[in-house]
């Protein structure tokens, strides 16, 4: 039978030493601590908090790779609306589980950055006081124009407009894509020009199959005339 | 709601010259820190003493069943890591189970030893945060939680890293897992993981012998094994009761035949809330084992099988369940041709092991019942679903 209360002490003696180690040791310390960075430094840890506007979680190295807020729309060029990826064939407007996205479809088609004629989304708005970042959207885009941001100053004054954000608001460069995420953008962008190859050589190959088919019905057809031309002499 | 298992005691209110005395009812709830969540407890008191007590539930009911049944397969996905989102992960895996019954997708071996890894992390930082709420609800305030909220937010923060988000992690797909995981990130889970055991050693040293805890968990809440059996409760309460079973060990589920461990369970009939504490207690070393190994093993490759593109299974019907750190966690799914499934159901373990609470608290006194109630281990958004 040891000594009644003993177990309390070895409890105090682990909460004092945790009260002496967390002047010490960050880990033991339970709550994040901000107070050491300097003044205009860059985050460097997991849970440091960004403090200028604009400044990213990507910053803060290993943990956000696959962070994500809410979506944001991408661009290739410098105009933002002459190079939307997005197509609005609206896919992802019906298969996000909250139903937050709204879009409206042009009624005229415009080039894209390719050069390809497109529709293009008159109105996308996303609600993200609905949204639950869930990232259902960019799964089932097509087109890859639709990725999550990792932008979480969101705050507004105005609680009934200021969470809708508007396209203009959801639009952003690859670039921007590239500097947040630079892991899934590479990813994403080396899948796409992989999809692409393999689209063009197959093209090529099918354009190649035509003209030797094609080759292959001119030569039957010219032996094809000459027994004619044969059978009527 | 009250079980038939027990009645109340009749009693006799005690008269003493023209003073009447009566029963005291007490609503504890719906918000009311114990409980954690929106949850009601009418109690009837007898002094101190619990002589009924009724549990009321459904203030967080939001619809989840009709709504999955309104939309697509996946769309649920992330609706089930609010079912008891402390959790998401195992959520999503025995959702991604029944879904994968229904179609019989191959899952790839990185899969599904990232699947465990996710798993057993998750049972870590539920059993961690459990004892520190349970702890909490004893009366040590703070300080027991917030050390088992730290360890727990190195977890986080991995699941950060390979999901992008803490606790709606939204990662098992039909098939396989979203991404794969990040470079680096199995040798950061390594080194968290080799180090849990320290901290455990010292949360043990700090709370197993603590006399006060002894005194107000010892006898308290006994559940017996009969009961527990007939209640259809699961888990580390089952197995607190008495009951080696374990759906790890029963279903082998994904690869869990492959890993050497041992599932706790006491051999005597008491059931008390000590005994549940320390059922968990065990239970997270023995993941630890778990994700030894599966690290040590883990292969490398694709991380999601030949998924159809669009998910429409052929008119069958899936059951499949997974041991979740509370208990059995099933999903039951009906297909009926169509993209969305005809009925879709969720077992969830924190109501079931609910049902009992009444039994456990009858004759105890009111502070047990909030001690009873933490030794559940319940989350309301499993509840109510
Ligand atoms: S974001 Fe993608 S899925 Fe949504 S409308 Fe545009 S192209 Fe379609
Ligand atoms: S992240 Fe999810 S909730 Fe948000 S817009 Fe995309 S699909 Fe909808």
């Amino acid at each position: 039978m040891t000594l009644l209360g003993s177990g309390i002490f070895k409890g105090m003696a682990v909460t004092f030493r945790n009260f002496v180690g967390s002047y010490f040791h960050r880990e033991r310390l339970p709550t994040n601590d901000y107070s050491w960075r300097t003044e205009g430094s860059l985050p460097q840890h997991a849970g440091d908090y960004p403090k200028e506007e604009g400044e990213q979680l990507r910053d803060t190295t290993t943990v956000t790779n696959y962070s994500r807020n809410f979506p944001m729309l991408l661009h290739d060029g410098s105009e933002p609306m002459d190079t939307i990826r997005c197509v609005a064939c609206q896919i992802c407007e019906r298969s996000c589980p909250p139903q937050c996205i709204y879009i409206e479809k042009s009624t005229e088609k415009k080039e894209d950055s390719s050069g390809k004629m497109q529709f293009y989304p008159a109105t996308f708005d996303i609600d993200v006081s609905v949204c639950m970042s869930c990232q259902i959207c960019v799964e089932v885009c097509p087109f890859d124009a639709i990725v999550m941001n990792s932008q979480f100053e969101l705050s507004t004054p105005n609680r009934f407009g200021g969470l809708l954000l508007h396209q203009g608001d959801l639009l952003k460069s690859n670039d921007y894509y590239h500097k947040i995420h630079p892991e899934e953008a590479a990813a994403r962008d080396k899948r796409i020009a992989d999809e692409k190859t393999a689209k063009e050589a197959k093209k090529k190959a099918a354009a190649e199959a035509a003209k030797k088919k094609a080759e292959a019905k001119a030569g039957a057809e010219t032996e094809a005339g000459d027994e004619k031309k044969e059978v009527a002499e | 709601m009250s079980s038939p298992t027990a009645t109340a005691p009749n009693y006799e209110l005690i008269q003493q010259d023209g003073l009447e005395t009566s029963l005291l009812e007490v609503s504890m709830g719906p918000h009311h820190p114990s409980t954690h969540g929106v949850f009601r407890m009418d109690v009837k008191l007898d002094g101190e003493t619990v002589v009924d007590l009724q549990p009321v539930f459904g203030y967080l009911h939001r619809n989840h069943e009709k709504l999955a049944e309104n939309m697509s397969y996946l769309a649920s996905m992330p609706f089930t890591d609010r079912l008891d989102y402390f959790n998401s992960m195992t959520n999503n895996w025995a959702y991604a189970l029944a879904a994968e019954k229904l179609v019989e997708i191959e899952v790839p071996e990185r899969a599904e030893y990232l699947r465990v890894i996710m798993a057993e992390l998750t049972r870590l930082v539920n059993h961690i945060s459990l004892v520190g709420f349970f702890i909490n609800d004893l009366g040590a305030l703070g300080t027991p939680l917030l050390y088992a909220f730290r360890e727990r937010e190195k977890i986080m923060d991995l699941f950060e890293q390979a999901s992008g988000a803490r606790m709606m992690c939204n990662y098992f797909r039909f098939g396989g897992l979203r991404n794969d995981v990040p470079e680096g990130w199995l040798d950061r889970t390594r080194e968290v993981v080799d180090r849990f055991p320290d901290f455990l050693d010292e949360y043990e040293k700090l709370l197993c012998e603590n006399e006060i805890i002894l005194s107000r968990t010892q006898g308290v809440g006994c559940l017996s094994r009969d009961l527990a059996i007939s209640a259809g409760i699961t888990g580390p309460m089952l197995r607190a009761s008495g009951v080696n079973y374990d759906i790890r060990k029963v279903d082998q589920y994904g690869i869990y035949n492959r890993f050497k461990f041992r599932v706790p369970y006491t051999d005597d009939d008491v059931g008390d809330c000590y005994d549940r504490f320390m059922i968990r207690m065990l239970e997270m070393r023995e993941s630890i084992e778990i994700l030894k190994q599966a690290l040590r093993d883990i292969p490398g490759g694709d991380i999601i099988g030949k998924a159809p593109k669009i998910f429409k299974p052929k008119p069958a019907e899936a059951y499949a369940r997974v041991e979740g750190p509370k208990g059995e966690l099933g999903f039951y799914l009906i297909a009926d041709g169509t993209p969305k499934p005809y009925r879709y159901r969720v077992r969830p373990p924190s109501l079931i092991n609910l049902t009992v609470l009444r039994d456990m608290c009858l004759s105890q006194k009111i502070a047990d019942a909030v001690v009873i109630l933490g030794s559940i281990d319940i989350v309301l958004g499993e509840v109510d679903r």
